[in-house]
């Protein structure tokens, strides 16, 4: 029976909430008081059917304004706190956007195509807006396309909540948090799991990794999901045993098995699972086994919703959870001929288990021969005194590029005594030289104080 | 320690790794001879760049691709004044 689209407010309603919080740095929010009060100062109105920018740096206020705009407006532009001002013109233009929601003590300047502005506080004011769904809201994600313009990603409520277990209430209060941006597709499907089921503790670019483990603590923290370099930046952190969640999840990067053993040695209580998700792709699976890739009987499970199919080495998937397609005129199709969404990230099978070797596109060449740095990385991070690596290309004469590795060290809470530099190097290349063919195995190694993590939480990869 | 003698622990220390024999380094010794494949000298031109601060294969100077050990050596002494 084809139902009426539910707005993001009516699904929370009908979920038996809402019931939970919304923790910002400086505010905290019930959801329940969203049915008395606004936090658009009672214009809401001026934004039906629009397309709608929504360009706010405060987590909290982009976290009501998507419950507020769901359903009302045509459109929402999920922009990203870190979106370079120079590309603000080509994502309103790609984007048809004609109404933008920001800051009430920060309004932007004059923007083309605008001619809407509506404020935005985390104050709820009194006055009930009128939020039920007079459509399905387009919700667009920005992605880093390869010429650093945003590619963007057009969403629905039901592509977006498709991976969301339709449960009920839990039988225990469940507070979420996370280290990805709620406008980022990582951070995003923990905001709606959250306001279905929860309360959210929503990270804040200001506060440090103890600060934000702390409030979360503060919160109640049970669930948290984050990239495994925002997981490997807590590690290191020392601030690790400040929560003591029920359930650890990492994303967005491949989940090593170091890293997985590492969580479950920090937080012995936790299921620690890692997701294979992209906001193209949607999200298709979940492991909570412990162990790094996927069981292999994940593929091309007949009868399921999520069909995931390997073709040309890399990983397909086809399922409810797709985003529609890439907006803008001349967009490239999101879909393959096989109707799947091609991740772009290569398999390799072992034993009955799948195994990520990497991004297709960030292949090192050396020689003729293809090496993908995650596969390296694993190796070097597999390493007691490693926290994180990153390999990357080094041109060279003889065979166009070698493979060269920086390396963080982990924090030595013992005070155990390290061994030098260059013998920790030596170390970590005879352990490569052992389980990588010798192309594989990095020219040099430097020690480095710390790597560069981007705001989408991942590893900054120099583009080769 | 000069430069003839970082080249040729440079040699030694990478044909052990990639544990191939390496051949007495005479001067006239043909670096085809020498038992190192390219990925050794890709690894060598590397480690030496790191150790020397110099890349003679990758400067505007146009050079003359050594063919013994000796010309290998020359090249970076050249390099390194």
């Amino acid at each position: 029976m084809p139902s009426k689209p539910r707005s993001l407010w009516e699904s929370v309603t009908a979920a038996g909430g809402p019931c939970g919080r919304l923790h910002g740095l400086h505010a905290t929010v019930a959801l329940a008081d969203l049915a008395r009060g606004s936090s658009l100062g009672g214009r809401l109105d001026e934004l039906r059917a629009r397309s709608v920018l929504i360009a706010i740096k405060d987590p909290l206020a982009a976290a009501l304004a998507l419950i507020e705009l769901d359903g009302v407006a045509r459109r929402m532009v999920l922009s990203p706190p870190d979106l370079a001002a120079a590309h603000l013109p080509a994502v309103i233009q790609g984007a048809a956007l004609d109404a933008c929601v920001h800051e009430a003590d920060a309004p932007p300047g004059p923007l083309p195509g605008i001619d809407r502005v509506v404020g935005i506080e985390t104050t709820l004011r009194p006055g009930a807006s009128a939020r039920e769904s007079s459509q399905a809201t387009e919700w667009i994600l920005l992605t880093s396309g390869t010429t650093g313009v945003p590619k963007l990603v057009r969403h629905d409520l039901a592509s977006l909540t498709s991976a969301l277990a339709d449960a009920g209430p839990p039988p225990e209060p469940i507070v979420w948090s996370t280290f990805y941006d709620i406008r980022r597709y990582g951070g995003l499907q923990i905001y709606l799991r959250a306001v279905h089921v929860g309360s959210l503790v929503l990270a804040d670019p200001a506060e440090s990794v103890p600060d934000f483990l702390a409030r979360a603590a503060a919160a109640g923290v049970t669930h948290i999901s984050g990239t495994p370099s925002h997981w490997r930046r807590v590690l290191m952190s020392g601030a690790a045993a400040k929560i003591a969640p029920r359930y650890v999840r990492l994303s967005g990067e491949i989940a090593d098995q170091a890293v997985l053993d590492a969580l479950h040695a920090a937080y012995p209580q936790a299921t620690v699972a890692h997701a294979f998700a992209s906001t193209e792709a949607g999200v298709a699976f979940e492991v909570r086994d412990g162990r790094a890739g996927f069981p292999a009987s994940l593929i091309e499970v007949p009868g399921s919703t999520v069909r995931l199919t390997i073709a040309g080495g890399t990983l397909h998937i086809r399922s409810p959870g797709n985003a529609r397609d890439y907006l803008g005129e001349g967009a490239e199709a999101l879909r393959g001929s096989d109707g799947a969404v091609d991740t772009g990230d290569r398999v390799e099978e072992r034993e009955g288990r799948y195994y990520f070797l990497g991004r297709q596109g960030g292949v090192i060449n050396v020689g003729g021969l293809k090496v993908y740095p995650e596969e390296i990385e694993a190796v070097i991070n597999a390493h007691p005194l490693v926290r994180m690596s990153l390999v990357r290309a080094r041109r060279n004469p003889i065979t166009g590029a070698v493979v060269t590795a920086d390396v963080v060290l982990a924090d030595d809470p013992l005070g155990t005594e390290r061994p030098a530099p260059e013998a920790l190097a030596r170390e970590l290349l005879t352990s490569c030289r052992r389980s990588l063919a010798a192309y594989k195995v990095p020219a040099s190694i430097r020690i480095v104080p710390r790597l560069e993590v981007s705001p989408s939480g991942k590893l900054v990869r120099p583009s080769a | 320690m000069s430069v003839k003698s970082t080249i040729a622990s440079q040699f030694a220390q990478v044909a052990a790794e990639q544990e191939r024999k390496l051949a007495p380094l005479t001067e006239d010794l043909k670096l085809i001879d020498c038992g190192l494949d390219s990925l050794s000298f890709a690894i060598i031109v590397a480690r030496l760049e790191d150790s020397l601060g110099v890349d003679p294969f990758n400067s505007d100077r146009a050079v003359d691709f050594p063919v013994t050990f000796g010309d290998f050596v020359k090249l970076y002494e050249g390099f390194a004044k």
